[in-house]
């Protein structure tokens, strides 16, 4: 009821007129595709839509899952505070308040008095507005790396350590031991991993908070573009087509990695 | 193929547990050697150690003259055959065997061909398109054992490897590693918590406590002669009688019954002293008749050993065991006499072993 409703409501809106204000919003009309069309012909879509695949592609599937697997597969045989301390600081970063955490990387990366210029020596370097997509994607991976670092970590927990050390004996290298006896062991996780983080990340909304979006589109990933389309500009019909459409990447995804997960090597 | 040389080797886990207490040993090349003692004892961790797996705190590992205790595991040039077989899920039979030559970089073909031959050598020859899941247990461990041989290292390193097999074929597979390892000659050291295993498998044996190496010898040597009390109690399918006593004269004092002074210990012992006599019960003949120079009681339990039965009798408040071949078993109750034979029987003073 209350996820299928507003989900199909999205679909009707998508397909009208619908406006936050005005003759629209007290009686919209039908419009049918059109507003698919719109969207498929509006290079701030597509722009959009290739600033997410960027996203995902740099703070969930590189960032997130490959740092986050880094740091699992160095801490494994470490006991005692080293562990704690960077599994700490780690989590930390996840379980603060989204506001918050913007706020602090607002603070962290303002121009004037940011910390992370005074750190540098830098002055009045904008981050935010000269590297708008880096400063996104740093971010949400610094944000997320936590998730992905304790699944493999227990994911790494599976692996026999017989095997391991068999692969040692054989005097296989560190890369070796993971490409022969980590990966093929901690597949589902990985995929399940990938899944997971790349539709968060795909609807990640927490840019906002950092750029709105700007400077003029420059971050504006789908979820970001959605809502200055809808709220901000007011066309809410226009914005649910454009979210159906984010719906349907996502499906696709969705059903890509299911795919791999199911296939048996 | 080496032999293996320990030099003070010494473990001292984080924590402070000593796994490994200063040991020296000499395996000579070609030799099947087996490490005896309960668990916890440290035979794993010496075991893992020679591998590399495990690094010495102390001492030094020589494997064929050349000192490996810095080296990693896979510079040393021994395989292993793990406890659970460690084969690779993802991989079938054949990739399997071949893995460790795969790491060396040796060519496709010629791996896969000495793959083939190992794997027939070992009866496998029908199963090496299978995955380690499609396998039985001996099967398994036979893959495991091919990985090993096609790698042709210079020493064998098997952690128990008969304990995942269900009993029935634990006894084949006794068998058949005994036989390949006298065919291959490679000097192998595996390590077993079960004293049988190690008594029918190795030409030598180290009986281990709590890091340390109790005794060394052959399993014949082992069974007859232990070294002290310790080995004694570990060794033989039947505990050996393990009796307080006190030299008094001539003889021996032992839950209130006279004995001759074992002929291993004749001349070594002194008047008043405290001993404990040790016997198997394979070694203590069975009467039902008063006899001379035998321990006196009531027979209190029978036990069923297949072609023979373990009778207890409880002497003065002692329990004595003692083997009754077939057909000649007591009856509860009754009364009967344990004669130690002479040549046998042992005297151990502080724990150790009295002998010339």
């Amino acid at each position: 009821m209350f996820l299928v409703f507003p989900a199909l409501w999205v679909l009707y809106l998508g397909l009208t007129n619908y406006r936050l204000t005005g003759v629209a919003a007290a009686d919209p009309q039908i419009v049918g595709v059109d507003n698919f069309l719109t969207a498929l012909g509006n290079p701030r879509f597509w722009n959009s839509t290739w600033l997410t695949v960027e996203f995902v592609a740099g703070s969930a599937v590189i960032g997130q899952a490959v740092l986050g697997f880094a740091i699992a597969w160095m801490l494994r045989d470490r006991r005692g505070p080293l562990r704690r301390i960077v599994e700490g600081i780690v989590i930390l970063a996840w379980i603060l308040p989204s506001a918050v955490v913007a706020f602090l990387w607002v603070a962290l990366l303002d121009p004037g008095d940011g910390t992370l210029n005074a750190v540098l020596g830098l002055t009045d370097f904008a981050w935010l507005l000269d590297h708008p997509m880096l400063s996104v994607i740093v971010f949400n991976i610094w944000r997320g790396t936590a998730f992905s670092m304790m699944l493999y970590a227990a994911a790494l927990g599976n692996v026999p350590p017989s095997h391991l050390e068999s692969a040692r004996l054989a005097g296989a290298s560190g890369w070796q031991q993971l490409r022969d006896v980590v990966f093929p062991h901690i597949r589902g996780h990985v995929l399940t991993n990938l899944l997971l983080i790349s539709l968060w990340t795909f609807n990640d909304f927490s840019p906002f908070m950092l750029t709105a979006g700007g400077p003029d589109g420059k971050s504006e990933v789908l979820a970001v573009h959605v809502y200055n389309e809808a709220v901000r500009n007011g066309s809410l019909g226009y914005g649910a087509a454009i979210s159906t459409i984010i719906l349907l990447i996502n499906l696709v995804v969705a059903v890509f990695y299911l795919r791999l997960l199911r296939s048996k090597r | 193929m080496a032999a293996i040389e320990l030099r003070g080797l010494t473990k001292v886990y984080p924590g402070g547990v000593r796994a490994l207490d200063a040991l020296d040993l000499v395996i000579p090349d070609g030799e099947f050697f087996a490490l005896l003692g309960p668990s916890g004892c440290g035979k794993t961790t010496l075991l893992r150690t020679i591998a590399g797996l495990e690094t010495a705190t102390g001492g030094s590992v020589v494997i064929g003259e050349r000192d490996v205790t810095g080296v990693q595991p896979g510079g040393r040039d021994v395989a292993m055959v793990f406890q659970d077989y460690a084969l690779f899920p993802h991989m079938d039979v054949t990739d399997n065997i071949a893995y460790p030559l795969r790491i060396k970089k040796v060519a496709k073909a010629a791996r896969q061909a000495k793959a083939a031959e190992v794997g027939a050598r070992l009866g496998l020859d029908h199963l090496m398109d299978r995955r380690p899941g499609q396998l039985s247990g001996g099967q398994q461990q036979r893959v495991a054992l091919a990985r090993v041989m096609a790698t042709q290292a210079q020493a064998f390193l098997f952690d128990e490897p008969l304990s995942n097999l269900d009993a029935r074929l634990r006894l084949e597979a006794r068998t058949f590693l005994k036989k390949l390892q006298r065919e291959l000659g490679v000097t192998t050291v595996f390590v077993t918590h079960d004293q049988a295993e190690a008594l029918a498998m190795a030409d030598r044996m180290a009986v281990m406590e709590a890091g340390h190496i109790r005794q060394i010898g052959t399993p014949a040597e082992v069974f007859q002669r232990p070294a002290n009390t310790f080995v004694a109690a570990f060794i033989g399918s039947t505990p050996m009688n393990l009796l307080d006593g006190v030299v008094r004269g001539g003889t021996l004092e032992v839950a209130g019954c006279a004995l001759p002074v074992p002929t291993s210990a004749q001349g070594l012992l002194a008047d008043g002293e405290k001993i404990v006599y040790g016997v198997r019960p394979e070694y203590n003949a069975y009467a039902s008749e008063p006899a001379e120079d035998a321990l006196g009681g009531k027979v209190v339990i029978m036990e069923n050993l297949g072609a023979s039965h373990l009778v207890t009798l409880d002497v003065n408040d002692v329990l004595v065991q003692a083997i009754v071949p077939e057909g000649r078993e007591p009856a509860i109750g009754e009364q009967g006499w344990a004669v130690p034979r002479r040549d046998r029987a042992l005297v151990y003073r502080d724990g150790e072993l009295v002998a010339g």
